[in-house]
């Protein structure tokens, strides 16, 4: 498939297969268009050329790059990761529902900060958060987009921890990182974009640091 | 005081406008559209301008010229960065017909003044109940809409990965504000809309984390400026719009003074 936006043409050529239970690592340089990739996978993006197919009925959920909320960001923990709750006409939650939520608020480990203002929270815990906003619909593929760029280290390997938690229980993931250490300690395959290229495999044929490539 | 009808029909108008202001707002303040709830209210001034001059009611040149207007915001941007420029040239062109029709009508002083800043004596009977009529729809829209809304508001990001259709909701939520616009805009005057659609709203945000519950704290801080303000008009024969005001400010800075104690 090629991705492009207008004559801007920011991947050409790539092709690429996810299997069930996947962790794949995608890495690259700024730039290369590793978020682009993902837009094309939520059909926000139409590839110039080829096309992306799933297995019929496989639901996504997505951690987004970039989310900047205020330090007066007014919704509680819960009620952020109730935003992801079917958009039915109905207005309030149902019960089902909201042990649904409950239920993901426990296994991210969030049900003590649940009531709290998000905006108040700490990059781990917003992190978090948004993690568990995305596992409402409880997707088969989890693509997370540098969820880890701004976290200390400890932080950030909880929060891999939980991710591959989810991963053994079915989840497919999709982790788009700069993070060669991490790479190597999660994934299962690699996708490595370069400006105009790109490889692909098991983690194993992942150099070890971008330097180790030429 | 409810002796008089018409402090009767203004209760009542007022109480509908306090609700509708106050639910609406909490997603005006989230989407940061306190902007173009000021610069509807010009164009809804243009309106009532463009109505006097045609003879018709002013409501419905509110209507009309508030959601062409929306309608105009909604379609051309959906980039918040381009967004403040579109709404001050949509208000610029609507602003400028406004004083056109305002100069070419006969009878200008006074009704002008009146759309400006609301009368409570002018409510008819008829006028509460299209008003009821009106807050119905406004409420039942966010109902229906709720889930999108909260999503696009309160998480735009999330919501547009989602699948929340972005303009769609956007089109639909502005016409809301349009038609909000309008409804207050008897009471308290084109000039004063933006205190009912944004302080009290504001004022909420600081004092829960639900949304359901902050639009039930807008409405009742809505409500609280709307009946005391209504109050003390009478008892004073000051302007309604002016103790709407005070109050609302003075609910607001206690929201700030609250909200900076609980959090340092
Ligand atoms: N909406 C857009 N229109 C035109 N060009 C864009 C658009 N969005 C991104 N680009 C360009 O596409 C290229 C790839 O961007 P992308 O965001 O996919 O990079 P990335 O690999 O995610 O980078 P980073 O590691 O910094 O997140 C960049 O050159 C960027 O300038
Ligand atoms: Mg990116």
């Amino acid at each position: 498939m090629a991705l492009a936006y207008g004559d801007h043409e920011i991947i050409s050529d790539l092709s690429f297969e996810l299997n069930r239970g996947d962790f794949l690592i995608v890495i690259g340089e700024n730039g290369v268009g590793k978020t682009t990739l993902v837009r094309a996978l939520f059909n926000q993006l139409k590839p110039r050329a080829g096309e992306i197919t799933f297995a019929p009925g496989t639901r996504l959920g997505y951690v987004p790059q970039f989310r900047n909320l205020a330090r007066d960001y007014p919704l509680s923990v819960r009620d952020f990761v109730a935003l992801n709750l079917p958009l039915t006409l109905w207005p309030w939650p149902r019960r089902k529902e909201r042990a649904a939520v409950d239920h993901i608020l426990a296994e991210t480990d969030l049900t003590r900060l649940a009531d709290r203002p998000l905006g108040l929270a700490s990059g781990g815990e917003k992190q978090r958060a948004y993690l568990a906003q995305a596992l409402v619909v409880t997707p088969q593929l989890l693509v997370l987009d540098e969820s880890t760029a701004s976290l200390d280290n400890e932080v950030k390997y909880d929060l891999l921890d939980l991710v591959e938690k989810f991963r053994q229980a079915g989840v497919t993931v999709m982790f788009i990182t700069h993070d060669w250490d991490l790479a190597q300690r999660y994934g299962t395959r690699y996708l490595h974009l370069t400006p105009g290229g790109y490889s692909t495999g098991p983690i194993a044929d992942l150099p070890a640091s971008p330097k180790g490539e030429e | 005081m409810f002796a008089l009808s018409f402090m009767r029909y203004a209760f009542w108008a007022s109480t509908f406008i306090a609700v509708v202001a106050g639910a609406v707002g909490v997603f005006v303040v989230a989407r940061n559209l306190s902007f173009l709830t000021h610069t509807l209210s010009e164009i809804g001034f243009a309106g009532a301008a463009f109505a006097v001059f045609m003879g018709w009611s002013a409501l419905s040149g509110m209507l009309l010229f508030t959601m062409a207007s929306s309608v105009m915001v909604g379609q051309m941007s959906t980039e918040e960065s381009r967004r403040e420029a579109v709404i001050s040239a949509t208000s610029a062109l609507f602003i400028g017909l406004g004083i056109l029709f305002l100069s070419l009508s006969s009878q200008t002083a006074s009704s002008a003044t009146s759309i400006l800043f609301g009368s409570v004596v002018g409510i008819s009977r008829g006028e509460v109940f299209q008003l009821g009529g009106l807050s119905c729809v406004v409420v039942a829209a966010l109902g229906l809409l709720y889930r999108r809304l909260k999503f696009s508001s309160f998480d735009p990001v999330g919501a547009r990965v989602n699948g929340v259709g972005e303009r769609g909701v956007a089109v639909i939520f502005l016409l809301i504000v349009a038609l909000s616009v309008s409804v207050a805009a008897q009471i308290v005057g084109s000039l004063l809309i933006f205190i009912l659609l944004t302080l009290p709203a504001a004022s909420a945000k600081a004092f829960t984390t639900g949304v359901a519950k902050m639009m039930g704290l807008a409405i009742l801080f809505a409500l609280a400026g709307a009946w005391t303000g209504l109050y003390l008009g009478y008892l004073t024969n000051w302007p309604v719009s002016f103790f709407i005001a005070v109050i609302e400010v003075a609910i607001y800075l206690t929201a700030l003074a609250y909200h900076h104690s609980q959090v340092d």
